[in-house]
């Protein structure tokens, strides 16, 4: 029942929200921190095993198989972790001091985004899987086009249409397995799995990429990364936070539970293409990240390129690959997270986005740019940060895979602390652009927000193996139940 | 076949008011025998064969004039406003009760000479309907034109009707789909023109590609309720008359019609969708869209199979997501502007109530979950994807995409900035209304085995 409290509760909160309409921002704060002492009950319940956990499984579309059938495993129960956690301080961190109109209406759609995430990660049922990831996609859209900036109608649908365009062909594929389940049709994982298992390498094949590029314009891997640095800076920074920290979790996600499982020899047949396309796809963010002026297009080009590794990771298809990844989503969540928001602290206080415009800021508000470092530096992995432990197991899998693939990966990352560390440089050292008067330090709801974010980048760097013990088994066994397919005979 | 009786006495009624003076209340009067009917005709019996063989009530007509008559019971609803300040109120309602006695016989027809009755009782009152704006010349032309081109259709029907007579001796179905299944080898060829001559003529009235030209011009000119009528209730019947024909009588003989669906179907989709694209009047875009979603109920007849639930299902969320963005227009023309794509800018700050149920219909049509549309869509393309046609479902998913391209255009312009901010008033009972129709496309949309319980 907890897992249906976790979808519920948030869509319960929005129509609240909706209705008061007075008091939008506080109702959205108190709603998402009950949701996260939801999940914390859950979590101290949690078993570390490789069952599926708290699942409920209700009839609900009889006539066409679909049953309503969630649960949590480990590798659910990391991803709903960083959007209960990042939900509450997303919605903090909107408490600007500038007005925002029609608050009531924003907040609803934050909380249906939060019901459709979390609904996303702990579906069972292929049909409600998809339904979930849609309704993700409908606030969020509504969220940039309402609030986002110039430009903002064409930019939007653009994203709308091209991540339409990938879910519709996962919604094909998905029917097409449908109809080989085994005896009466049903669209429950383990059927589902089955289905695909059982078909020739051919079909596998396609299925593969119609559900690769459905989840390859979720992340985005290159080259269906198009839409992504436009939305990211149009989009309001809370816009920009969700799409960035939770929503293109999504996509890796659907890799781990949903593509890979589900037609291994697909994977076996394309899986290296899609790992070169993820490689290139990092050393092209990153070069283009090196001649961004833009600061928030600058963390836009970073993303794809840490989702560029996260997703080359996964398809070595070792353990320790996988692990990377789902360390790494957790920090990427937490740094991009970090990132975006003190350049909305900066942009507020300065309402700009390039970087030229920007220095000195170090003078005159060292808590800011020692905590804007501290996270910046979660995001290049330097040792003893969140992101140093995704990175580091994420790199050696692709080495073990293939040495030159690993090596490209290894040295981009080197162009990743170039950027980010010029950026730092840019923005923060050097001579103050104005007079330092107008430029205040962080304030007590910004350090209230930035500070367990610097706190989690250093503790998840320091000491990852709770988080790692959590989905260690899931991800074995999934793994395991895999490579047993690979290696039988057919 | 009490629910013809009802409405056929509903129309008279509307006859006498005029003479008895009693028009004040006709409305009432109107809204309470419609919910009789729809009481009747949700629990009509599968009497089988009536008035003298040539109505068959089964399950089928049951289920479709149940529809029918929701649907015209929250025309008449949406409708009320219009009908109130027009001095024609009595011969105009009349016309149209008996138009929908036109179309439950569609539902229920068991003989060709029922079809044709059908068609004329629904047409006629609707060739009327569409010029009732006297002075507009939009509205004449689009009259003349809807006049014109149902001739045509009539024609073409009537012929084919007289050739499959011709070949099989009878009108009666039964009749007729005995001789293609048992004696198919002597049936003379003109058998077969005969059949595909019906075809085109029931492609007119459902609007499909190449046969749509009349539907734009028509729809803009007619008076906007008129407009929601025909795109919804006429739809439903001539589908109705579609499902009844094809899948069933010449089932037999489907190599001959399933092709030819084929083709339309994929032009509709690809046309519609297309030229929807640039209208700036969102009339004519819904009418494009109209056009746009017969084709695909069209997927779900070339799939095969037995498919009236799937329709009447897909039919329902579409008549629904329509009837509100007619209501919608409708009350955006009752406060005095035009429904071009501009006059919907900033919608969102004038009246949300007006712009929120625009933007749940819209996303209804262009399929996004968890909404009505959508699970259309989707029955729809399992449908296909089961019975091998994924080239069908591909070419839906392209213009499904095209769909969001267009109904967006409107949904953005709603929330645009830009516009002005004068707050637009809208009545309790529409508002009301709106509510019903907005519920009705979210709870069937997510509980979707609800409506097979209805």
């Amino acid at each position: 029942m907890l897992t249906i409290f976790l979808i519920a509760w948030p869509l319960i909160a929005a129509i609240i929200i909706a209705v008061v309409k007075q008091h939008a921002r506080t109702l959205a704060l108190a709603a998402s921190l009950i949701e996260l002492v939801a999940f914390m009950v859950m979590v101290t319940s949690f078993t570390p095993d490789a069952s599926i956990q708290f699942s409920v499984d209700l009839p609900w579309i009889a006539s066409a198989g679909i049953r309503f059938y969630v649960g949590v495993d480990g590798i659910s129960l990391l991803l709903v972790l960083l959007t209960t956690v990042l939900m509450p301080l997303i919605i903090l961190a909107s408490f600007t001091t500038t007005k925002l109109k029609n608050p009531s209406a924003f907040y609803s759609l934050i909380m249906i985004m939060q019901m459709a995430l979390v609904g996303v990660f702990v579906a069972l049922d292929g049909f409600l899987f998809y339904i979930f990831w849609e309704m993700a996609l409908i606030p969020i859209y509504f969220i940039c086009l309402l609030w986002g900036g110039d430009d903002r109608a064409r930019i939007t649908l653009k994203f709308f249409i091209y991540t339409l365009a990938g879910s519709l062909l996962m919604l094909i594929a998905m029917v097409y397995l449908y109809f080989h389940t085994p005896g009466i049709h049903r669209f429950d994982i383990q059927s589902l799995y089955e289905a695909g298992r059982a078909l020739p390498s051919g079909e596998q094949s396609i299925l593969f990429w119609a559900f690769f590029i459905a989840f390859a314009i979720k992340m985005p891997v290159f080259p269906f990364h198009t839409w992504q640095p436009d939305t990211y800076q149009v989009a309001p920074t809370t816009g920009t936070v969700l799409l960035s920290a939770i929503m293109l979790k999504m996509g890796i996600y659907g890799l781990i539970r949903w593509l890979m499982p589900m037609v291994p020899l697909g994977v076996q047949e394309w899986g290296t293409t899609a790992m070169v396309l993820s490689v290139v796809g990092v050393v092209y963010a990153s070069v283009i990240a090196l001649i961004q002026k833009n600061n928030k297009r600058l963390i836009a080009y970073s993303s794809i390129a840490h989702v560029g590794l996260i997703s080359a990771g996964l398809f070595t298809m070792s353990a320790i690959g996988w692990q990377g990844a789902m360390i790494q989503m957790l920090s990427h969540g937490l740094t991009v997270f970090g990132l975006f928001y003190v350049i909305e602290i900066i942009h507020q206080r300065k309402a700009t986005h390039a970087m030229s415009d920007l220095g000195g800021i170090r003078s005159v508000a060292p808590q800011l740019s020692t905590v804007f470092l501290i996270i910046l530096l979660g995001s290049i992995a330097l040792p003893f940060t969140s992101g140093f432990v995704g990175e580091f197991l994420l790199i050696n899998s692709l080495v073990q895979y293939q040495i030159l693939i690993g090596a490209v990966a290894g040295l981009t990352t080197i162009i990743g602390a170039v950027y980010m560390l010029r950026a730092f440089q840019k923005m923060m050292l050097g001579e103050s652009k104005e007079p330092a008067a107008a430029f205040f330090d962080l304030s007590t709801r910004e350090k209230i927000v930035l500070y367990p974010v610097v706190v989690l980048v250093i503790l998840l760097g320091v000491y990852p193996t709770p988080l790692l013990t959590l989905s260690e088994a899931a991800i074995n066994n999934l793994l395991y139940t895999i490579n047993d397919y690979l290696t039988l005979p057919k | 076949m009490y629910v013809i009786y009802i409405i056929c006495a509903l129309g008279i009624v509307s006859l006498l008011a005029e003479i008895f003076n009693f028009k004040k209340a006709l409305l009432p009067i109107v809204t309470v025998g419609l919910l009789a009917a729809i009481v009747a005709a949700a629990f009509g019996e599968n009497t089988g064969l009536a008035f003298s063989e040539m109505v068959l009530i089964d399950r089928f007509s049951v289920v479709y004039s149940t529809l029918i008559i929701t649907i015209a019971f929250f025309w008449f609803w949406m409708a009320y406003s219009y009908f109130h300040n027009r001095p024609q109120l009595t011969d105009q309602s009349a016309i149209v009760l008996f138009s929908i006695v036109g179309a439950v016989i569609l539902t229920a027809f068991a003989n060709m000479a029922m079809l044709f009755l059908g068609i004329e009782i629904l047409s006629i009152a609707l060739y009327a309907l569409a010029g009732s704006k006297k002075n507009n010349l939009f509205s004449t032309e689009s009259a003349f034109k809807y006049f014109l081109m149902g001739s045509f259709a009539t024609g073409f029907l009537l012929m084919g009707i007289a050739l499959v007579y011709g070949a099989t001796g009878s009108f009666e179905l039964l009749a007729i789909q005995s001789a293609t299944t048992n004696t198919a080898q002597s049936l003379p060829s003109f058998f077969y023109v005969g059949v595909l001559l019906i075809l085109v003529g029931i492609s007119f009235k459902v609007s499909l590609v190449p046969f749509h030209f009349w539907a734009p011009d028509v729809y803009e000119g007619a008076p906007t309720p008129i407009t929601a009528f025909m795109s919804t209730i006429v739809k439903i019947a001539a589908f109705a008359a579609l499902l009844r024909l094809f899948p069933v009588c010449f089932a037999a003989i489907s190599t001959t019609w399933v092709v030819v669906f084929y083709v339309m179907c994929v032009l509709t989709l690809l046309v519609s969708s297309i030229t929807a694209v640039y209208q700036s009047n969102v009339k004519r875009m819904l009418a494009y869209s109209s056009v746009g979603h017969a084709g695909y109920i069209l997927i779900a007849i070339v799939s095969g199979g037995n498919v009236g639930g799937l329709v009447l299902y897909y039919l329902t969320g579409y008549a629904v997501a329509s009837l509100i963005a007619f209501v919608v227009i409708h009350q955006l023309e009752e406060s005095g502007r035009t429904v071009f794509l501009s006059d919907f800018q900033g919608l969102f700050r004038k009246s949300p109530w007006l712009a929120v149920s625009m933007t749940i219909a819209l996303l209804s049509l262009a399929g996004i979950p968890p909404l009505t549309g959508f699970f259309g869509k989707y029955l729809l393309l399992t449908q296909a994807i089961g019975s091998g046609h994924l080239t069908l479902a591909l070419v839906a998913i392209f213009t499904s995409l095209i769909g969001v391209y267009y109904y967006f255009k409107v949904i953005i312009s709603m929330y645009s900035a830009a516009g002005g901010d004068q707050t637009i008033r809208i009545s309790t009972a529409q508002k009301a209304l709106l509510f019903i129709l907005v519920t009705m496309v979210v709870v069937l949309g997510v509980f979707p085995d609800w409506f097979t319980f209805l």
